[in-house]
């Protein structure tokens, strides 16, 4: 017994040294698992503080470019209006139409909340955001985030008024997306090399694509509303034995320049999950 | 100015440095990231007890990391640095007695091949590691390779410019008077 005492006693820095070695490393492997309750609320609320006043100082720079930014997209939601279809009426009967129609919110899928970013980094492997709208202001984890030129990440921390999102720049996240054209379904991810540019894999190579396509969030996409810009194909090869294509794409959101966006819940996923959970039972 | 100040300005300034300005510049290539950071820990006194460098370089580590959403990517190096740095400081300086005279490591203290060593041997172990685990999530071999080097350059640059720029008063101590 006397000697372990020694032991350690003669080791101590070194033990020390590893035991802080193995703490750093759990915490890079349990991120997002365990250890966001106990440590991550606070951290988020003190980074997020520094970080508003950072952005106090910052946003100014960027004025211009938020603004032509929101112009730009208010301009595309005035051109969706139904004001501004209008053709000759071509009908010959007239029907009742018996849709059920949207006028108590009870067959509403997404709810959409204005967020500011705060904090933003894209030069490294691992991108997050911070946006000062948290738990209190109705943040939930695994909520989609679009800004106004098109997707930006998903919701992966939240505190109380501070929620941190993975970018899309990031190496782990995956956005379902599909060719607007012909709606054949991928997935888009982050190779972590240059942030004007992402991948679209799985496409067949029995699709015929051009440079310029758009690609945007597909139907099958659980957090995201469909159709909202991914980006527009930049160049593409065959993925090396696969049968299918390796797409670049230039990313329709500019990461540097991001300052106002929105977060998007899915109220339905909950049971569509809940389905989706149950083992499949195969007479 | 007492030491203790004087270190927790030096903490928080090379964390807002790193964070707000290193951290923001766009990428000039994807080898290149720019780290100057853990300068703070190659600057802290000559006479810290190894278990508080160690302990100091996890916090300041996981400060950053705080900051960068990655709890843990920039700690392990950290401590590792900070581990090792007593090690390579007897190597370089045994037999000058310089951790005697002077208070930290620095141009003047150690002279300006030992510093140049010191930095370069510590930048490439940080970096070394840093991107080890990095590239364990993802990349290539090349990737490791070019970033490791490439990354490594840019931050002994930085860190010599650093040096000259912010020349730091070292009295001389001596144990006669």
């Amino acid at each position: 017994m006397k000697n372990i005492f020694l032991f350690i006693r003669r080791y101590f820095n070194f033990l020390f040294f590893l035991v802080l070695q193995i703490v750093s490393l759990s915490f890079l492997v349990t991120y997002n698992k365990t250890q966001e309750a106990v440590y991550s609320n606070f951290a988020n609320e003190i980074t997020g503080r520094v970080n508003t006043q950072y952005n106090k100082v910052q946003y100014y720079f960027q004025l211009k470019e938020t603004n032509r930014q929101l112009s730009d997209e208010n301009a595309r939601l005035r051109n969706m209006l139904a004001a501004n279809f209008e053709g000759p009426d071509t009908s010959i009967a007239k029907g009742i139409d018996t849709l059920t129609r949207d006028t108590t919110g009870r067959i509403r899928k997404f709810i959409w909340l204005p967020a500011k970013v705060v904090g933003n980094s894209y030069s490294s492997a691992m991108n997050y955001l911070t946006l000062h709208r948290g738990g209190l202001q109705g943040v939930k984890k695994n909520m989609a985030v679009v800004g106004p030129e098109g997707v930006v990440g998903t919701v992966i921390d939240v505190s109380d008024n501070y929620s941190r999102v993975m970018s899309l720049l990031h190496t782990n996240s995956r956005v379902s997306s599909m060719l607007l054209k012909g709606k054949i379904a991928g997935s888009v991810e982050w190779d972590g090399t240059d942030p004007r540019f992402l991948t679209l894999r799985n496409i067949p190579r029995s699709i015929e694509i051009k440079k310029g396509d758009s690609v945007v969030t597909s139907t099958y996409s659980a957090n995201f509303p469909s159709n909202i810009m991914v980006g527009t194909i930049y160049d593409f090869k065959p993925d090396g034995s696969t049968n299918s294509y390796l797409i670049r794409l230039r990313a329709a959101t500019n990461f540097y320049s991001i300052q106002y966006v929105n977060l998007v819940e899915n109220i339905q996923w909950e049971e569509q999950r809940k389905l989706e959970a149950t083992p499949v039972k195969n007479q | 100015m007492s030491p203790f100040f004087k270190y927790t300005i030096r903490f928080i300034l090379f964390i807002l440095f790193q964070v707000y300005i290193l951290n923001n510049i766009p990428p000039l290539h994807r080898f290149i990231t720019p780290y100057l950071y853990f300068l703070f820990i190659l600057w802290l006194p000559f006479t810290i007890s190894r278990t508080l460098l160690t302990m100091l370089s996890f916090v300041f580590g996981l400060t950053l990391d705080y900051f960068t959403g990655t709890p843990g990517l920039h700690a392990a190096p950290c401590v590792l640095i900070g581990y090792l740095r007593p090690f390579l400081i007897n190597l370089l300086i045994s037999q000058e007695g310089a951790e005697l005279n002077y208070a930290e490591p620095s141009i003047k203290s150690m002279g300006w091949a030992p510093y140049a060593l010191y930095v370069l041997v510590f930048t490439f172990i940080h970096h070394f590691y840093l991107v080890l685990i990095e590239w364990m999530q993802f990349g290539t071999f090349i990737y490791f390779l070019g970033k490791v080097a490439a990354t490594t350059g840019i931050s002994f640059l930085m860190i010599f410019i650093t040096d000259l720029l912010f020349f730091r008063k070292q009295k001389f101590r001596t144990n006669t008077a």
